[in-house]
């Protein structure tokens, strides 16, 4: 049995960023993926990172955009932490290998993002998540000898001891279908969002809400999880994202009367603005009949107002989007667009040092909810949170770590999820099929969940979500093998995913008024006086059948009063 | 059946489900399953989708509808992941970038087989063991950045340029396609390939490497290393983003040769330079004196010993009358010698090496005639980046 000081579950930017972290800090280290490292879902962020490194900006400047991003919903003190540590944290990517573009002086390049008060966005070319996952990957492999990398193996469950501390988890080898229990001192999870909840989605099939449901399960609260955003730019052809480099580039967003309509939503920032805010203006301009598209349920981003080469060098990873998968040469026409589900606010509530409600269990990511992103999170401020508090779960979890024992576990929970693996691969072909589950889950969410909510619609989905519940249990898998029986991994999967909707739509009713993302049209206002605070969701009891029970989490302000938002 | 989201019309009719509408293809799945005892096989499944989807979307229609235990990797589904790397109808690439459509154009019969990738062990179905070739490969290269030390305070500052060339190799996604049907690799298993040799180019061409000789001259003297490629373009067509794979090893080559001097055990550098000179002097190949030039000449030890050793070629070669003493002797020259002399004088007469780097593009560069026009289906059919081929341009390295 395997047993480290740390162990970080999911290796995406922020797993692989807390692994070196805890190593540096003379840890021993174990990273568990379900996927190789480099196919993780932060290989997709394209547009870049945000840290104030112009000598003309201020990482407060960068705060402020951050928190009015939140709609005041973000914590200040996290906020604080993530803008004042980003400079830092990218000289140090720029120093282990990432090629950030360069200006006609050979510094670090910075293009215009939305919702930020200006340049300070970092990036390489349009493929900036993949150069960074790379170059974290590159450092892996020259820490071979310090970090054991688990590839390929499912994390099913977290481990407790008796007195409630996470103390390492069950996974399974996908090649082998061998169950092994991983001991670890600090378990932190970086497994990142559930936008396979929805369809469609900009994430990828393994963004299915692993490490939340998982904490969930083990007693520690989520928070925010009504917050989904919509981001402005995915293709109507096919849901694939559109990164708003583009528009951070220049282009126009454009209804089917060629008007930026932007105009009358930010007249300053215009398609610059924030992303819950262009989302709603595009969906307006869709629900009152001004949308393109013979199913008027598009509007078109218009790239060729940015220079070729510029467009060539800076946006290629779209250029070829467009043309193998829409068919579109960006270069020369508009391209249909729409919002599309993109990044889970919420997740697992942590503190600025990634530490859960649970003993032992950090989270740093998407999957994580420091808050930093509150009601609507800035482009690029991602990729940022990811590195900021994949390092700082490391460092901390690598010093607790430094002063404890191992502390010992049991293999009960093992034989548990043997079982329970066993009993769905033998399950008699009666149910109906996980994939048609899953499909019901996604349209249902994207219907009843998205960029405009009511009572209504919301009532509808989590009957929608409860019934999939329970017709879960009996849905059958045709796979019987245990090498790469990925039909089984879907099916623990979409019990992940399920429990993760419960939370988002139970929030999403709770909170009764318009902030951020979350847009109500029968409560349209932001209400500061009543709902000033985060929702959390927590399991109430134990077992897979305990219920949702919310609760009210305070907000922590430190120097910016909530402020009417304007773009 | 279609378990697509609803894509919709544009338009200016670009692809949409309604107008294009539904198709029956009959994909060919190779069967593997490490369990059963059984040989591999081929089944076949029959999806209803529009044309433009995916040969992913497709395998995944079938996964989620008739048989969950198609094994096969994927995630993002855009050709960012890397994870889907197959052969189709024979030609390795992403199976989520290749549309159902142009692989059915290219099958013989009327059928889309798919198969997992070549040069790697299979585990089950479409999926190979990568870590067996491909990551230890990579691991093969010191893939990391040996920067100088002690680091400055803030950014390294290098040139513009620099850090676009090098994006060109950072844009490979690992997904293997290079890898599997690199024909090198098949004759050698021990070859490092041109995935792993593109990641070290990332360093050799990166400014802020500390090591590039090193790196070099261990790459050059490794008998699996730079001058075990053949040039045979297949990782340039098999690769999904444009990496251009036999581009970056090529480079490597003249860094190590031209800039470095690195005379490496395999003659490699010495062959190219022979080459090089016979054609200088010919204007073409003499093959009777390339093996001795690739020595170091003929009066070298070395070469005597290489040309003892190939006797016996050499007697078969004229008893079976492959060439004469005539041919083999007397070298026949290029009428046009004078331009080829003129070409060389004028390269040799720069003060730097022109490479032509396709992914850096210029502003003041006019676009290709017959840009404007050319189909979907063509563009696709290169894998490498028509938008970037056809503005070419040069950059300066070293």
């Amino acid at each position: 049995m395997p047993a480290h000081d740390v162990l970080i579950i999911g290796a995406g930017l922020a797993g692989q960023r807390a692994a070196l972290a805890a190593a540096d800090a003379g840890s021993t280290v174990a990273i568990l993926s379900k996927v190789h490292p480099v196919r993780s879902h932060s290989v997709a962020a394209a547009g870049g990172i945000n840290a104030a490194i112009n000598p003309e900006d201020d990482w407060r400047s960068h705060a402020f955009d951050t928190v009015k991003g939140s709609d005041y919903l973000g914590d200040q003190d996290a906020i604080e932490i993530m803008c004042s540590e980003a400079p830092g944290e990218i000289m140090h990517l720029e120093h282990i290998g990432v090629t950030f573009h360069r200006n006609d002086t050979g510094h670090l390049d910075l293009r215009a993002f939305g919702g930020a008060s200006m340049k300070r966005t970092a990036y390489v070319a349009d493929i900036t998540g993949q150069a960074i996952l790379h170059v974290l990957y590159e450092q892996l492999m020259k820490y071979h000898d310090r970090v054991d990398r688990f590839e390929e193996w499912f994390n099913t469950s977290l481990l407790r001891d008796d007195s409630g501390r996470c103390v390492g988890c069950v996974a399974r080898n996908i090649r082998t279908g061998e169950m092994r229990t991983f001991n670890a001192k600090s378990t932190i999870l970086a497994t990142g969002g559930v936008g396979q909840a929805f369809k469609p989605t900009t994430n990828g099939l393994i963004c299915t809400g692993d490490g939340m449901s998982l904490a969930y399960r083990a007693g520690a609260r989520l928070m925010d999880m009504e917050m989904i955003q919509y981001h402005p730019t995915t293709m109507t052809a096919n849901g694939f994202l559109i990164t708003e480099g583009a528009r951070g580039e220049g282009a126009h967003l454009l209804n089917a009367a060629g008007e930026r309509f932007m105009e009358k939503d930010a007249p300053n920032k215009m398609e610059l603005a924030s992303r819950d805010v262009v989302s709603r203006a595009e969906q307006r301009e869709i629900n009152e009949g001004r949308g393109t598209g013979p199913l008027k349920d598009s509007v078109l981003l218009d790239v060729t107002v940015v220079p070729k080469n510029r467009v060539l060098e800076a946006l290629r990873e779209i250029v070829n989007l467009g043309r193998d998968f829409a068919g579109i040469d960006i270069t020369k026409e508009p391209i249909p667009v729409r919002p599309g589900q993109h990044y889970t606010m919420g997740g697992v509530k942590t503190d600025i040092n990634g530490e859960t409600d649970v003993p032992g269990l950090y989270a740093a990511g998407e999957v994580a909810c420091v808050s930093v992103h509150g009601g609507n999170r800035l482009g690029a401020n991602s990729l940022l949170d990811t590195l900021i508090f994949g390092k700082r779960s490391g460092q901390h979890a690598a010093a607790v770590a430094g002063s404890m024992q191992m502390p010992k576990i049991s293999d009960a929970q093992l034989r548990d999820d043997t079982r329970h693996i066993q009993e769905i691969i033998d399950r008699p072909k009666t149910g109906r099929r996980i994939s048609e589950i899953k499909e019901e889950l996604g349209v249902s969410m994207n219907q009843y969940c998205a960029v405009f909510r009511d009572e209504e619609g919301m009532t509808k989905g989590k009957e929608i979500v409860n019934r999939l519940q329970e017709e879960a249990k009996t849905a059958y898998i045709d796979d019987r093998g245990t090498v790469f029986n990925q039909d089984v991994l879907g099916a623990l999967e979409l019990g992940f995913m399920l429990d993760c909707s419960e939370a988002i739509v139970t929030a999403a009713l709770e909170r009764k008024e318009s902030r951020g993302a979350h847009s109500r049209t029968d409560f349209t206002e932001r209400n500061d006086e009543d709902w000033l605070f985060h929702l959390t969701v927590s399991q109430d009891g134990e077992g897979a059948d305990a219920p949702a029970k919310l609760d009210k989490a305070p907000i922590t302000f430190t120097q910016w009063e909530p402020m009417e938002r304007t773009y | 059946m279609s378990t697509t989201e609803d894509t919709t019309k544009t338009d200016d009719g670009a692809w949409h489900g309604d107008s294009e509408g539904l198709k029956e293809f009959t994909l060919r799945l190779r069967r593997f399953d490490p369990e059963s005892g059984k040989a591999p096989y081929y089944e076949e499944f029959v999806v209803e989708m529009e044309p433009h989807r995916s040969v992913l979307d497709a395998i995944l229609t079938a996964k989620d509808h008739e048989d969950g235990s198609i094994g096969i990797r994927c995630s993002c589904r855009a050709a960012i992941c890397g994870s889907c790397g197959t052969r189709i109808n024979d030609k390795p690439g992403l199976a989520c970038h290749t549309h159902l459509s142009d692989a059915l154009d290219r099958s013989k019969d009327g059928k889309i087989t798919v198969e997992p990738m070549g040069n790697m062990p299979v585990i089950k179905d479409l999926i190979v063991d990568m870590d067996a070739v491909h990551w230890k490969k990579q691991q093969r290269v010191t893939p990391w950045l040996l920067p100088q030390e002690p680091l400055p305070v803030k950014e390294h500052i290098v040139p513009r340029e620099a850090m676009v060339d090098v994006t060109q190799s950072m844009a490979c996604i690992q997904c293997g396609a290079c890898v599997s049907d690199c024909l090198s690799m098949e004759v050698d298993p021990l070859f490092i390939g041109p995935a792993a040799l593109a990641k070290a180019y990332r360093f050799v061409g990166d400014p802020r490497d500390s090591r590039h000789e090193q790196r070099l001259t261990d790459l050059a003297n490794d008998p699996h290393g730079i001058y075990d490629c053949t040039h045979c373009f297949k990782c340039i067509e098999a690769c999904p983003k444009g990496v251009a794979p036999m581009n970056q090893i090529m480079r490597l080559r003249r860094i190590a040769s031209a800039d470095h001097d690195i005379e490496d055990v395999n003659d490699g550098s010495r062959h190219e330079h022979a080459l090089v000179n016979h054609v200088k002097k010919w204007g073409t190949l003499n093959e009777a004196q390339l093996v001795p030039d690739s020595k170091g000449g003929k009066l070298h030890p070395r070469s005597a010993k290489e040309i003892a050793s190939s006797v016996s070629v050499i007697a078969t070669a004229l008893l079976r009358r492959k060439v004469t003493p005539k041919t083999a002797l007397i070298h026949h020259k290029n009428p046009n010698q004078s331009e080829i002399r003129r070409i060389y004088s004028e390269i040799g007469a720069r003060d730097e090496r022109l490479e032509l780097n396709l992914y850096i593009t210029q502003p003041d560069e006019p676009e290709a005639p017959g840009d404007q026009d050319s189909s979907h289906e063509a563009q696709i059919e290169s894998t490498g980046d028509q938008s970037a081929v056809n503005t070419p341009a040069t950059d300066r390295t070293h």
